[in-house]
């Protein structure tokens, strides 16, 4: 039997700056994993992911990336994510950084 | 040093405006990400977690205050402020944007620098002992012979396009400073019986996954068959080296497949074929490539102020007595600046600290500068009078550091605070265990213990040949470190030990200190390290403080 499909979101890193970026349900990519669209459904997690790997002049190595949902949105559930979603632990540079200065 | 001339100028130019068109056609669309990361990669750009990763080439980790300064400018203008040395003499930028990267380029090419070949399937940036040009032990500067190699190899057209990359090492003194055993191939400068210089070659050394200790192919090369026969190792191991499985491309699992004898047989096939087609335009090349590494001239003078200076300031003996190594001029000092503060990053400088060390390094050091694999920074040649107050001003600047082969002179690879590779951060594990032996005032008295840590199997961190070695992995979504002891980088090499099933992240640094605790017991005397602890006593001491409920149970 096929494992059960887990929920996901989808990210890559914008081509520019190189960040982590995610994308969101009105098709925008957002810089914050609670703005991404938590997909549920396996063949829209595909169809999504194809829509995002067209996008070639955006973003680079569009992924499904495994998510719960939280209260303020779609979390990681893999310490990976985490970091990606944070930034480094030996600075506060990175996402942690931009929302420092907000 | 090596200065450019019209037609390296030229070459890495016209690299840098080839860049930046691909750059600009990767930006408008015309370029897929498929077809430009082979170009990006050519040109050291990686693409890593949080951002793009630009490696710079530091060639066998020489520079200039010029250069060292160029670095810091990239950092400040281009990055945030700091950038990170490696353990292949490099340094890594962690911020750059992709628009800016030709500009950076063409920055670093202003003062002879590139990252050409920092990545790929390539011949990489040949490696050396850091101390090259200065140690008392060595039997020439290795430095000419790296930069020939440098040469031959970059933009060899032959060798662009491999299985998997090849790493060069040199070195030419009785340590090995450069860990010439855990390379693909190693060229060692020796002398033979009859009194002459030539070259004793290992191939089929790395870490990685399957570590392995490189072997003898050649025991003694005459000097003028180097790049004929270089040619012929790689060219050997490019035909026959495996292509299907990307971990078994290096030429480790080559010599191991086919054994050095065969291997050895089939590189003087090849050399026999190639070697009179070498008609000594490479010899001449060396030998000018010779007149750029003359020594410089030494000053002479008195070293009173040291001597008074180490009498009566404790903080200044405790450093020199851990971070100067011994020159070839009894009044003279290799200075080893540690870029390893109790707490901080391993590796990283920030752009002042650069701006500092280039200062010093032109004001006291003859305008040299090395790169350690071990993550510091070297000034080859220094007066033992100007010593303490370079000291002075080291420590004004978060350089200052007394730790130069103690145990918080740890190794550590960017792992995943940063990598896209890495299966478990080290950067942090590092900061704690500096920090823990720190507070507990032990490390002078611990003395010799290297400590090195990879975030994955690929072990850039050389946690293999550490005395303790820390390899993060990811067991079933959680950060996980296994333990190694006994190994060694020196030409005494060995594979270090697994200790046991591995340790989480918040159990790592006392398990550590668990095993430094045994050493410290059951250590002969003060004089005995910790490896020669290891190599006497064994796994079974350690293993019984690393896991002491295994022991219960078989009780």
């Amino acid at each position: 039997m096929a494992r059960a499909f887990t929920p996901k979101v989808i990210t890559a890193n914008a081509l520019l700056e190189g960040d982590v970026i995610y994308l969101t349900d009105d098709d925008q990519w957002s810089r914050e994993l609670s703005k991404a669209e938590l997909i549920t459904d396996e063949a829209h997690a595909q169809l999504r992911l194809l829509d995002a790997s067209a996008q070639v002049s955006e973003v680079v190595g569009a992924y499904l990336a495994d998510a719960k949902a939280g209260p303020n949105g779609p979390e990681p559930t893999h310490f990976r994510e985490e970091f990606r979603r944070t930034g480094p632990s030996n600075y506060a540079h990175g996402k942690q950084e931009a929302e420092a200065n907000v | 040093m090596y200065k450019y001339n019209d037609f390296d100028t030229a070459f890495v130019t016209e690299r840098n405006a080839q860049f930046r068109a691909q750059v600009e056609r990767r930006i408008d669309g015309s370029l897929t990400e498929d077809e430009f990361k082979p170009l990006r990669l050519m040109n050291g750009l990686y693409l890593q977690l949080h951002a793009y990763m630009l490696r710079v080439a530091v060639p066998y980790g020489s520079l200039n205050s010029a250069q060292m300064n160029t670095l810091a400018l990239l950092a400040e203008k281009w990055d945030k402020g700091y950038g990170h040395f490696t353990t292949r003499q490099n340094i890594q930028y962690n911020w750059p944007k992709l628009s800016d990267v030709p500009d950076m380029l063409d920055a670093l090419a202003e003062v002879g620098m590139h990252a050409i070949q920092t990545s790929g399937n390539t011949i990489r940036n040949v490696t050396s002992d850091h101390f090259a040009g200065a140690a008392a032990d060595e039997l020439e500067d290795p430095r000419p012979v790296a930069e020939l190699i440098r040469q031959w190899s970059t933009d060899h057209p032959e060798f662009q396009f491999m299985g998997r990359k090849f790493k060069i090492a040199v070195g030419a003194a009785t340590k090995d400073r450069a860990v010439l055993k855990a390379h693909d191939l190693a060229v060692r400068i020796v002398k033979n019986d009859a009194g002459e210089t030539g070259y004793q070659i290992l191939v089929g050394g790395g870490l990685g996954r399957t570590p392995m200790i490189g072997k003898v192919i050649n025991d003694f090369l005459p000097r003028a068959d180097l790049l004929p026969y270089i040619e012929s190792v790689v060219s050997v191991w490019n035909q026959i080296g495996r292509r299907d499985n990307k971990y078994k491309a290096r030429i480790k699992i080559t010599v191991h497949e086919h054994g050095i004898d065969d291997i050895r047989a089939r590189v003087d096939a090849r050399f026999a074929l190639i070697r009179p087609t070498f008609t000594g335009a490479d010899q001449d090349l060396l030998a000018e490539i010779k007149t750029h590494f003359v020594a410089p001239i030494f000053r002479s003078g008195g070293i009173e102020t040291y001597d008074v200076a180490y009498k009566a300031d404790p903080v200044f003996r405790a450093w020199a007595d851990t971070n100067l190594a011994e020159h070839r001029h009894a009044d003279h000092a290799i200075v080893t600046i540690s870029i390893k503060k109790h707490g901080a990053t391993p590796g990283d400088a920030s752009a002042e600290q650069m701006r500092v060390m280039a200062d010093l390094a032109a004001k006291f050091g003859y305008d040299e500068l090395r790169i350690s694999h071990e993550q510091n920074v070297i000034l080859p040649h220094v007066h033992k009078s100007d010593l303490p107050a370079m000291h002075a001003q080291l420590k004004e600047h978060g350089l200052g550091t007394a730790n130069i082969g103690l145990i918080s002179d740890i190794i550590a690879c960017p792992g995943m605070d940063y990598c896209a590779l890495a299966t478990a951060r080290a950067i942090p594990v590092a900061e704690q265990i500096a920090t823990r032996f720190d507070e507990l005032k032990l490390e002078h008295d611990i003395g010799n213990l290297q400590i090195k840590i990879s975030g994955c199997i690929n072990a850039c961190g050389h946690h293999h040949v550490a005395h303790i070695g820390i390899l993060g992995l990811d067991r079933a979504g959680v950060e996980n470190y296994q333990i190694t002891l006994g190994g060694d980088a020196t030409w005494s090499a060995a594979i270090g030990e697994r200790a046991g099933p591995g340790f989480a992240y918040d159990e790592i640094v006392p398990a550590v200190e668990r095993i430094v605790g045994t050493y410290l017991e059951i250590r002969d005397n003060a004089d005995e390290t910790f490896l020669e602890t290891f190599r006497r006593v064994g796994m079974a001491p350690f293993k019984a403080a690393l896991y002491p409920e295994a022991i219960k149970k078989v009780a």
